[in-house]
């Protein structure tokens, strides 16, 4: 990411909206209009946490057509590398930080003639930019949307008040309720597509019944976010840069080549673009490939490695960068 | 003067069968038949069950492959008198279809397009629909001028049937119409109509 692709932003409001769950406004301090986007697309918001650069993607969830702010929410992870726990307890109204230009790797299929929203938890947040656009062009949509308890889940109340209960199915998990995946996916009509946003394991769960309910994959769109995995710390050999930097417990590759101020490829930091692609060149130890981008061919090989969220456990790691 | 080496050209992959599809349709056009024909010896009664098939003779009338095709017992078969009828009822399979459905379409260039044509009008993204070219390469060309479309277009330049602008038949093909594109040959030299005649579309 070059540094002239970034937005300046202000923190203009931030508020909880559910159990660990803020809702972060952001507009630009000079007042102008912040770059249009379309429903489904994320922006990386670039804190500075003491001195330390934390770079996390968020889904806007805002009005797509309304320039004037964006909207994102955080959860505080339960394991937070301190992106989330920072804009939880540190940051506050009236901050700056700088996000980037919003990029779509999860756009809605506009052929569709139908659109099933399948959200887990958080996952929700896409969804909501994807729904004000699907209301506008007056495209049937349903979401159903799995949530721990009341008290956990974000925006349900109001997403039901806005779209009606016929389209908004809440599901609650600490009330015995199951999304019942495979009955929904049995009996849509042909034009329909599907999206998953949330945990691994409501993705595996959808993309396993649309495959066994005989869905063509065309039709079936999921976007995972991963948060880079912490391991033990390693030295990576830049060849083309000719150092070596230093990876960190809590830290990406990424972050450590950023921190030395090589300016490498990236654009979704979650393992999920492709855009970070790194060859590498000697490896003595093993790959922690922790992306979805890589085919398991190429994770096998041992040839390539998404810096963004992967690791090295080993004696030595030489890459191309 | 045909135009190639253009991406949009439709690339005809075969009918290999989804096993995970729950149910499957099967538009076949005369040598079309064949397409199926050569893999039910590996196919058992469980996927005819799942299975309707429309077949329109056309050109290979009188061949037996009608009769063939009935003896797989799908759990329907319909053969129709010509192309339009076939369409119709395949608009009618379409409706009532859900997303375990997958449409497999075998028969001439100009076959496919039109059913191409009545998929996309159900949201099937083209991707989804398996497709295998047997029989007459004659094409379905849509004229850019005037927007009509005439069926089985086997020479180019040919004599647009709506307007009779001379159009050159390119490989520019669009998936929303299921239609390759012609052009007005001649705009600058509109005396010269009587050109012949060069690519054959057999």
């Amino acid at each position: 990411m070059s540094a002239t692709s970034t937005i300046p932003v202000r923190v203009s409001e931030i508020e909880p909206v559910a159990e660990s769950i803020k809702r972060v406004r952001l507009e630009r301090p000079d007042g102008r209009p912040l770059p249009p986007f379309s429903p489904g697309a994320h922006v990386v918001v670039s804190m500075n946490d003491g001195g330390r650069i934390r770079r996390n993607p968020y889904s806007l969830m805002s009005e797509p057509d309304d320039r004037g702010y964006y909207a994102i929410s955080v959860l505080r992870a339960e394991k937070s590398r301190g992106g989330s726990a920072f804009i939880h307890d540190v940051l506050k109204a009236g901050d700056e930080l700088t996000i980037s230009h919003p990029v779509n790797l999860f756009p809605a299929d506009k052929r569709g003639r139908k659109h099933i929203l399948i959200a887990g938890g958080i996952g929700i947040t896409p969804f909501i930019a994807m729904m004000a656009g699907f209301a506008r062009d007056n495209v049937p949509f349903e979401l159903h949307y799995a949530m721990r308890s009341r008290a956990h889940g974000a925006y349900w109340r109001d997403l039901v008040a806005s779209y009606g209960a016929h389209r908004i199915k809440p599901y609650f998990s600490a009330e015995y309720q199951v999304l019942p995946v495979a009955t929904l996916l049995e009996n849509q009509p042909l034009g329909t597509h599907v999206y998953v946003c949330g945990p691994d394991r409501l993705t595996d769960c959808v993309l396993d019944a649309a495959r066994n309910t005989g869905w063509p994959a065309a039709n079936v769109h999921t976007e995972r976010f991963l948060a880079p995995a912490g391991g033990k710390p390693f030295d990576v050999e830049l060849i083309r840069s000719g150092i070596t930097v230093h990876v960190g417990e809590h830290e990406s590759i990424l972050e450590a080549v950023e921190a030395a101020g090589i300016d490498a490829p990236c654009l979704c930091r979650g393992g999920a673009c492709g855009q970070c692609e790194t060859s590498v060149i000697a490896c003595d130890g093993q790959l922690l490939h922790h992306d979805v981008y890589l085919s398991d061919d190429e994770k096998a090989g041992g040839r390539k490695i998404m810096i963004c969220v992967s690791r090295f456990e080993g004696t030595r790691l030489s890459l191309d960068l | 003067m045909l135009v190639e080496g253009i991406t949009s050209r439709p690339v005809h992959g075969g009918i290999q069968v989804d096993l995970f599809a729950r149910r499957h349709f099967f538009a076949l056009e005369g040598e079309g038949a064949l397409a199926l024909l050569a893999q039910a010896p590996a196919l058992d009664e469980a996927f005819f069950d799942r299975c309707e098939v429309l077949y329109a003779a056309a050109d290979a009338a009188g061949r037996g492959y009608d009769e063939a095709l009935a003896r797989l017992k799908p759990d329907l078969f319909r053969q129709t008198p010509t192309v339009e009828t076939l369409l119709f009822r395949l608009r009618g399979c379409l409706s009532r279809a859900t997303m375990g459905t997958r449409l497999y379409v075998a028969g001439g260039e100009g076959f496919i397009g039109r059913c191409m044509n009545v998929a996309a009008g159900f949201g099937m993204d083209a991707g989804t629909v398996l497709t295998e070219h047997r029989g007459s390469a004659a094409r379905r060309v849509q004229c850019v001028h005037c927007k009509g479309i005439t069926e089985d277009v086997s020479e180019s330049p040919f004599a647009c049937s709506h307007c009779g602008l001379n159009l050159l038949v390119r490989d520019h093909y669009s998936k929303r119409l299921g239609a390759f594109q012609g052009v007005c040959i001649d705009a600058e030299e509109p005396v010269s109509a009587s050109r012949t005649p060069e690519e054959v579309f057999q």
